[in-house]
Parts: C-alpha cells; sequence; structure tokens
C-alpha cells in the first residue's frame, strides 16, 4: 500500500520487446496507465517517424465518425454511451475497421445526394403543378367570357394558332414573390408595355434547394407576340432568376399533364420517405456503436503515439523504449509485458531491464477520488521535487479548517455540507451526465473539499456560537442579570448596562465550557470582545502552522541527508520563529490562563506595548531580561543563517575537485575527458541565494504572521453579515397596537405576513413578488387568449405594483422602524374584515392614503 | 391537468428557496414560542408597556406567542407555494 506523504519511487527501465508484440504490451500498459515512456526520438520530424502512415489512417477513419456522428445528431438520432471501455483491436482488425468505416460513409452520401435530388425534383414537379393549375384557371376564365374587350382586344378566338390576324404566344414560370415586383417592371419598360402578365400566388411556401428555407412564390403567365418578344422575355426572366415551365395550350394537354404530374408527385413522395427512412435506419444501426468505434481509434492512434518514441536497435527486429516505472509496480508491469505477448503470440520475451541513472526522477503521487481535489490544489502552485513531503497530504484537513475558520457559522455550514453531499452521493450519475456547464464542473471537481469545509465550518460554527447570526444556549449562560445591575436598570432606569465580570452575582466564576458564551450576541460590545478574541486566535493558528511548515522541512533535510540545512538553515529558523512570534503566542495563553476579571489591570493592552517595544512596562520584574535576551539571540540568528552554508558548500567543492583532479592525473594516459558532468560552482550566486532566503524568511516571518490576520478579518465580515440578513431580510414585522387574535382577522394577517419583512425588507419583497406576478401572467397568456382568464389574473399583478408604489412612499426616505409604524397605522386604521374590500378601496381611492 | 407558467429551471428554484423557507419558518417558530432569549430583539414591545414590569412581561410574552403564529402561518404559506412549484416542475419533467 503506497502512501501519498512522499513522491514514489520511480525506476528508469529499458524495455526490449520485439516488432510482433510491441503492439499489443503497448496496448497492455496503456490500460494499467501507470508507465511514463521517454521520447527516444526528440529530434525527428513529425512527418519521419515511423508509425506516420497509421496514425494517418487513424486520423481518418475519426473523420468519418465524426461526420456520422453529425449526420447522427442531425437526425436527432440519440448517440448512446455505455461507458464500457473496449480495449485496442489488434492490428489487422484496423482494416476491416477502415472498410466498414468507408462503407457507411460512402452510403450516407450517396443516400444524401439521392435525397437532394429528389428534393429538387419534387419542387419542381410542385412548381410545375401550381403553374398548370394557374393556367388552367386563367384560359378558363378566358373561354367563359368571349365577350369581354380585354380579351377580345388581345387573344384571337378559341383553339387557331393559325387563324386570325393576331398570334399570341405565352410563358409560364414561378418566381419568388420578392423579385415579382421588379420583374414586372423590367418586362413592362423592355418591351414597351406590349406584354402582358397575369399572376397568381403560391398558396403554400415552398423550400429554396439551397438554403432548405421555405419562400412563398408565384405563377406568372406572360403574353406577348412575335419572336423578338419572345426572345426578350426569355431573357428577362432568366435575368431575374425564375423557372419557366412548359405549357401546353390545349386544355386537353394540360390536363394530362397535371394528372401525369400529380402521379409523378406521389411516386416521389414514396421514394423520399423510403429514402429517409433508409438513411435513419442506417444511421440508427451505426449510432449503436459510435462511441464504442470511437474510444477503439483513439486508443489505436495512442498506442502508434507512443511506438513512435521507441527506437530501433541495430538489427531492426527489436524495439527499445525506455520508461520510468513505480518501483512498487515492477511486477505488476512485467505481468502485464508477458500477457501482451502471449496475444501476440511471438516466442520472445520482453525484457524489463533496470537501468542506473543520475537524473531526477519524475514526481508521482497516487490519487483517487478524495485526495485528487486537494492534490490539484497544491499542484497548481508548484509539482514538488521527487521524494519531497507531499503538502497535499496535510492539505486535507489545514485546508478546510482554515476556511472554516474564517466561515464560522453553523447554519450555512449545514447548508454548505448538504449541497456537497448530495454531489457526492449522486458522484457517479453526474460523472455519466458529461455536463458542459464550467463552473458546476469546477464545483463537481471539489466537492469533497466543500463537503469537508462545511461539516468543518458546522464545528467552528458550535465554536464561536454562531447560527445563522443567533447563539445556542446549549450548556447555561454564565451571565446573569446580578443584584447592583438589576438596580441599576429598575430604579435607575439605565438603558444600557455593562455586567461586571469580578462580581459573583453578575458572572459566574466557570467560563461557559465550550464556545462563546451565549449571551455575547444580545451584547452591545459583541465586536470589540470578538475582535480581540479572533486576532489571538489568527496569530496563534498561523504561528503554529509557520511552524508545522518548517518542522517538515527539517523532514525533508534529514531524508536526502544535508546535516548543513539542519544546522544552519532549520536550528536559526526554528530558534527565530520561536523566539519571537512564539514568545508572542506564550504570552497570549499565559495571560488567558492566569488572569481573570479579578486581577485583570495590569495586562491591559500588554501585547501592544510588547509589539511597539520590548523594553516598557512590563508585568513580571524577569519578564525585561527574558525579552532582552530573546530578542538578542533572534538578531545572532540571522548571520548564522545567511553566512555559514554558503562558505562550507564552497569549502566542499574545492575538497571535491582536488579529488577528481587528483584521479585524472593517474588515469590521464587512459581517460580523455572526465566521465562525469562539471559541476559548476560560483560563490557568488550561491552567497546571493542564500542572502535572499534570509531576507525572505525574516520579512516572511512578520508578514506572514500578520496575513493570518485574514482568518479574523474574513470571520467578522461573515458574522457582520449574517447579522446583517438576519435585521434587514428576517426581522418580523412590527404591526398595530392591537393583538389580533380570531379567524376573522385572519385574512388581514396573511396579507401582512407574507410580506414578513420590514423596511427594506418589504420592498423588495413586494417588488419581486409583483414583478414575478407580472412575468408569469405575461408567459401565461401569451398562451391563452381568453380575456376572462387574464382579467383575474391581472389585478393581483396591478394590485401587488400598487401596494408597491404606495409603499415605497414611506420607505423611501428611511428604512427603521419609524416608517414602518406609519404604514401599518394608515393600514389599520381602515377596518376592513374583507381583504378585497381593502384592496378595492385601495385602488380607487388613492388620494386619501396618500 | 393544468398550464405551465414555469419554466423546469425556475420551478425548481423557487421549490428549493419554498422548502427551505418551510423548515426555517417552522423552526423560528418553534423557538418564539418557547420563548427563547436569542430571539428577544426582534420582539415588539410597544413604549406604553415599558413602565410597568407586569405590563412589560405580558407584552413581551404576547409578542412572542404572536410571532411564533405568524411564522407558522408564513411556513403553511411556503408549503402552498411548494405545491404548486413542486406540481410545475412535475409538468415540465413530463413534457
Amino acid at each position: 500500500m503506497t502512501s501519498i506523504f512522499r513522491s514514489e519511487e520511480m525506476a528508469l527501465c529499458q524495455l526490449f520487446l520485439s516488432s510482433e508484440t510491441a503492439y499489443n504490451c503497448v496496448s497492455e500498459l496503456g490500460e494499467i496507465g501507470l508507465v511514463q515512456f521517454r521520447d527516444l526520438n526528440p529530434d525527428v520530424n513529425a512527418f519521419q517517424k515511423k508509425f506516420v502512415h497509421e496514425i494517418r489512417r487513424c486520423e481518418e477513419m475519426e473523420r468519418k465518425l465524426r461526420y456520422l456522428e453529425t449526420e447522427a445528431e442531425k437526425d436527432d438520432i440519440e448517440i448512446v454511451d455505455q461507458g464500457d471501455n473496449p480495449e485496442a483491436p489488434q492490428p489487422r482488425e484496423m482494416i476491416d475497421f477502415e472498410a466498414t468505416f468507408e462503407k457507411l460513409e460512402n452510403e450516407l452520401r450517396e443516400v444524401n445526394t439521392n435525397a437532394e435530388t429528389l428534393k429538387k425534383n419534387f419542387l419542381e414537379l410542385t412548381e410545375l403543378k401550381y403553374v398548370l393549375e394557374a393556367s388552367q384557371v386563367f384560359f378558363a376564365e378566358r373561354d367563359t367570357e368571349p365577350s369581354s374587350n380585354l380579351s377580345q382586344n388581345l387573344l384571337p378566338a378559341e383553339e387557331g394558332p393559325t387563324q386570325g390576324p393576331v398570334q399570341l404566344g405565352f410563358v409560364a414560370g414561378v418566381i419568388e414573390r420578392s423579385r415579382m415586383a421588379m420583374f414586372e417592371r423590367m418586362l413592362w419598360r423592355v418591351c414597351r408595355g406590349n406584354a402582358f402578365v397575369r399572376r397568381q400566388d403560391i398558396p403554400t411556401p415552398l423550400p429554396d434547394p439551397l438554403t432548405g428555407q421555405d419562400l412563398n412564390k408565384i405563377v406568372f403567365l406572360i403574353f406577348f407576340q412575335g419572336e423578338q418578344l419572345k426572345v426578350k422575355v426569355k431573357k428577362i426572366c432568366e435575368g431575374c432568376r425564375s423557372t419557366l415551365y412548359p405549357c401546353p395550350e390545349t386544355a386537353a394537354e394540360r390536363k394530362e399533364m397535371i394528372d401525369g404530374v400529380k402521379n409523378r408527385l406521389e411516386d416521389l413522395n414514396t421514394v423520399l420517405s423510403q429514402t429517409n427512412d433508409h438513411r435513419h435506419r442506417v444511421l440508427v444501426a451505426a449510432a449503436k456503436h459510435l462511441r464504442v468505434w470511437f474510444i477503439k481509434v483513439r486508443k489505436i492512434k495512442g498506442i502508434y503515439f507512443t511506438l513512435n518514441k521507441f527506437n530501433f536497435d541495430v538489427t531492426n527486429k527489436c524495439l527499445i523504449a525506455e520508461a520510468w516505472i513505480p518501483e512498487i509496480d515492477l511486477t505488476r508491469i512485467k505481468m502485464a509485458l508477458c500477457k501482451g505477448a502471449e496475444r501476440s503470440g511471438s516466442t520472445m520475451e520482453p525484457i524489463l531491464n533496470r537501468m542506473d541513472t543520475r537524473t531526477q526522477p519524475p514526481t508521482f503521487h497516487r490519487r483517487n477520488r478524495f485526495t485528487s481535489g486537494f492534490q490539484n490544489l497544491i499542484d497548481a502552485y508548484a509539482i514538488c521535487t521527487y521524494r519531497e513531503i507531499n503538502p497535499g497530504l496535510f492539505t486535507t484537513t489545514t485546508f478546510p479548517f482554515l476556511f472554516a475558520i474564517m466561515f464560522g457559522d453553523c447554519g450555512h455550514g449545514i447548508i454548505m455540507a448538504l449541497f456537497a453531499l448530495y454531489l457526492v452521493v449522486k458522484e457517479k450519475a453526474i460523472i455519466a451526465a458529461k455536463s458542459k456547464a464550467e463552473i458546476f464542473n469546477m464545483l463537481f471537481a471539489g466537492r469533497y473539499i466543500i463537503l469537508l469545509m462545511g461539516l468543518f465550518s458546522i464545528y467552528t460554527g458550535f465554536i464561536y456560537n454562531d447560527v445563522f447570526s443567533k447563539s445556542f444556549n446549549i450548556f447555561g449562560s454564565r451571565f446573569h442579570v446580578g443584584n447592583i445591575s438589576r438596580t441599576a436598570v429598575l430604579q435607575d432606569h439605565k438603558t444600557q448596562f455593562m455586567l461586571n465580570p469580578a462580581d459573583p452575582t453578575d458572572y459566574e466564576a466557570t467560563p461557559y465550557p465550550m464556545g462563546m458564551d451565549p449571551i455575547w450576541q444580545l451584547s452591545l460590545n459583541k465586536i470589540t470582545f470578538q475582535n480581540s478574541f479572533k486576532m489571538k486566535i489568527s496569530v496563534i493558528v498561523g504561528i503554529i502552522h509557520m511552524t508545522f511548515g518548517i518542522v517538515l522541512s527539517f523532514l525533508n533535510y534529514r531524508h536526502f541527508k544535508k546535516t548543513i540545512d539542519i544546522v544552519f538553515q532549520f536550528i536559526p529558523q526554528i530558534i527565530f520563529l520561536m523566539g519571537l512570534f512564539g514568545y508572542l503566542c506564550f504570552l497570549v495563553v499565559y495571560k488567558w490562563f492566569n488572569y481573570s476579571g479579578l486581577n485583570d489591570s495590569p495586562f491591559l493592552g500588554h501585547l501592544k506595548k510588547i509589539i511597539a517595544t520590548v523594553k516598557i512596562l512590563t508585568c513580571t520584574p524577569n519578564q525585561y531580561n527574558v525579552q532582552v535576551t530573546l530578542i538578542l539571540i533572534c538578531l545572532i540568528m540571522v548571520p548564522i543563517l545567511l553566512l555559514p552554508k554558503p562558505l562550507i558548500l564552497k569549502k566542499q567543492h574545492e575538497k571535491r575537485m582536488k579529488l577528481r583532479s587528483r584521479e585524472s592525473h593517474a588515469y590521464e594516459q587512459d581517460i580523455g575527458e572526465p566521465e562525469e558532468e562539471e559541476e559548476k560552482f560560483e560563490f557568488s550566486e550561491v552567497f546571493i541565494h542564500q542572502a535572499i532566503h534570509t531576507i525572505e524568511f525574516v520579512l516572511g516571518c512578520i508578514s506572514h504572521t500578520a496575513s493570518y490576520l485574514r482568518l479574523w478579518a474574513l470571520s467578522l465580515a461573515h458574522a457582520q453579515l449574517s447579522e446583517v440578513l438576519w435585521m434587514m431580510i428576517f426581522r418580523i414585522v412590527k404591526y398595530g397596537n392591537r393583538v389580533y387574535n380570531g379567524v376573522s382577522n385572519l385574512r388581514r394577517l396573511v396579507l401582512l405576513n407574507y410580506s414578513n419583512f420590514s423596511g427594506y425588507g418589504r420592498f423588495v419583497s413586494i417588488l419581486t413578488h409583483s414583478s414575478i406576478t407580472l412575468i408569469s401572467f405575461i408567459r401565461w397568456s401569451s398562451a391563452q387568449n381568453s380575456c376572462m382568464v387574464k382579467g383575474t389574473l391581472l389585478s393581483p399583478s396591478v394590485l401587488s405594483i400598487l401596494l408597491m408604489l404606495k409603499m415605497s412612499k414611506y420607505i423611501r426616505t428611511d428604512f427603521t422602524s419609524t416608517s414602518d409604524d406609519k404604514t401599518v397605522h394608515i393600514l389599520s386604521r381602515y377596518h376592513y374584515p374583507d381583504i378585497k374590500k381593502m384592496i378595492l378601496d385601495i385602488i380607487y381611492i388613492p388620494n386619501q392614503i396618500i | 391537468m393544468g398550464m405551465k407558467f414555469c419554466g423546469p429551471k425556475y420551478s425548481l428554484c423557487c421549490g428549493l428557496t419554498s422548502a427551505w423557507g418551510i423548515i426555517q419558518l417552522i423552526l423560528m417558530g418553534v423557538f418564539f414560542k418557547i420563548r427563547s432569549p436569542a430571539l428577544i430583539e426582534d420582539l415588539h414591545i410597544p413604549e406604553e408597556a415599558h413602565h410597568n414590569q407586569t405590563t412589560y412581561l405580558e407584552a413581551m410574552n404576547d409578542s412572542y406567542d404572536l410571532i411564533g403564529t405568524n411564522c407558522f402561518i408564513a411556513a403553511a404559506l411556503y408549503a402552498g407555494t411548494l405545491v404548486v412549484c413542486s406540481w410545475q416542475f412535475w409538468l415540465n419533467l413530463k413534457s
């Protein structure tokens, strides 16, 4: 079992795989997911890598799959995701996949093109049908009115193209309604008024084949005389993008044509619907496997990417790979390799060879659902170095706890914990739903963090004794109204009085066992008291946290066996921190334990005095000497932090160089260059580095301690905000001088209760109520058309708006209780047993209220 | 059956608020009825009652009871709102 206290031990291994087994072994290793391969071909161009063809094939397959996906989505077919994890298929199966995808894609494209042609034909036939019908109507009119002047002048007698002096030709076609006016004008101008147009609307809009939108079209018939006009007319028709249809002249031919067209339309309809059905069936069959195919293709691609990182050895038979593997998992990886070799049916066993190396291994922390949130938080700052203590482990507690100190409210903590609990319990369902909302995904990724924050907040809320800004009285408050206070209030009629903790009738000698005494919530000097208390707590927590950090650094130095660091870094740091700030905390705690209300006076404001100067007013005679000694010791620690370490490092480096040069002198003949890397040692760099560290530490001590005061600041802000929430929103409205009882007044109670906020809160509530009523009324009535219903719904929204307007007159100037009384008195002046009458009076007699 | 006049998100949001409102108002009503001193600043005691001890106590007790009743009534109103919102939510789920 591994722990996340330190990062895991990694081993650099070499794998020798034969070409047949390589694919399967990499597939097995990929399923386990514990190996990090090093790229042995970093400077090779992407297009010259060994498996570039296979990767290209994979990308082709992915493109086809994406095309299938978009087509399926167009038809609203649901692509099922069962959440299963198939293994990568064998390389020879890749060809089968390719063939399947190719076939599917071609089929789909064919079907799509067919559907398009069919739709175009359908459109043409429909338009032709309309044209024929319209011309039927026109010619029928002409036939039934032989005596009309207009037709006599223009048209010859029936059915006689060669008889008579005038021969009229005509063309029929269809044009978009938006172009009709322009078309007619153009015809008129070009033909100099010698063409006659009749038109008729097509009742239903027809879909445009290019855009797919529905367009309104008009059937037109143009009558003209002579060949030249015909040519002109035809040109104009083409120019205005209308479609011409051949229309026979005789009625019988027309009728035949109409029947033919109708038949063809029916046939086309059937063919079209069958094509759509076929397409749908193909897509449904494909959609079932689509997810699995995506996963398989992606796995194949991943395997080939990994294979590209390998090296071919000299004989070109073996692939060599270098990988980082956690030491604990070496056996597991070996088994996976054997399994892969077995599956590929090769006789050569894969070889795993451990290498020794000086390079620093990568950091690997094994995570689970719980720790991954916290580990992500820490990794955002920096990844730990190899085998360093992992702060992520401690963050699981310190992060939520420090949050809880700032949050400190039982009620809000319960709500937070319930929300996070819901997320945690419904984990699997929410992961499967794959929501795209980014903020929700962020919240979901941190669900364990939020859960812990909520639970710890419940605890700190209990300690601060704060539930939605009210306090619990579980153990009995230790403050009472004693003799002196009682006389002051009852006889001297004081409105404020301070209970004296020295007086045994006012305060029992023992404090409230756990948490803040509940009486503090009701007192006027709550903030003054709690400020001092919370500030001291924050500083103490901060010092403990920082000391903990320094102790962790000691553990790191011990693990990496750096004695210099222990002696010349850890020890001075601890002494400095404890000497100054630890002493501060000690004094705070000493005062808390040893001084009570009775003997408190000498220590008032002592902390300020300590921080300001060390020398003034101390309480015990030896304290002065102690404080001066501590300051001197801390001052000495600073140069100890600064100077010795660089000098010692320099000496060590010189010793090493001397040793190496002695060795290389001995072997000068045999070895041309020293095998190990040249160690660079710049004294000035090391010294500056150490100076920066020292200054950072000293200044950091002070600034970080001060920054822990945010624990106090935010908890104060939170407490005050919840108090404001209570006062402004939840405070029950005060009303009238009468105590209302009895059901007859229940209705009045109802009206005033439903808006049971005061002042500003009431304004907001009425505004929201009326706007919500109005909005919901509008949404609902847009679907309905009944006036009676509208009327009944209109009145509440209107009246609530009126009420709001009326009330706002009173609320505008003052948000305190005086305005409440005024409003209330006025409403109660009208003793209405029934709300409707009161409301109607408000609407009809507004002046009286103003 | 009926018309929906609320969308799914609105009905869910109002439903949750109503549920919270019911729980909080019932608890508040209970705390007022048992005369919890933490809520003493929320009482309404008229000016005249301040001068006599017995009248003050009476007024205080009356105020506690009254506000407690108010809270229960408001909780009942929110229960009504919850019913309406759940009905709308159910209608939205079905369609």
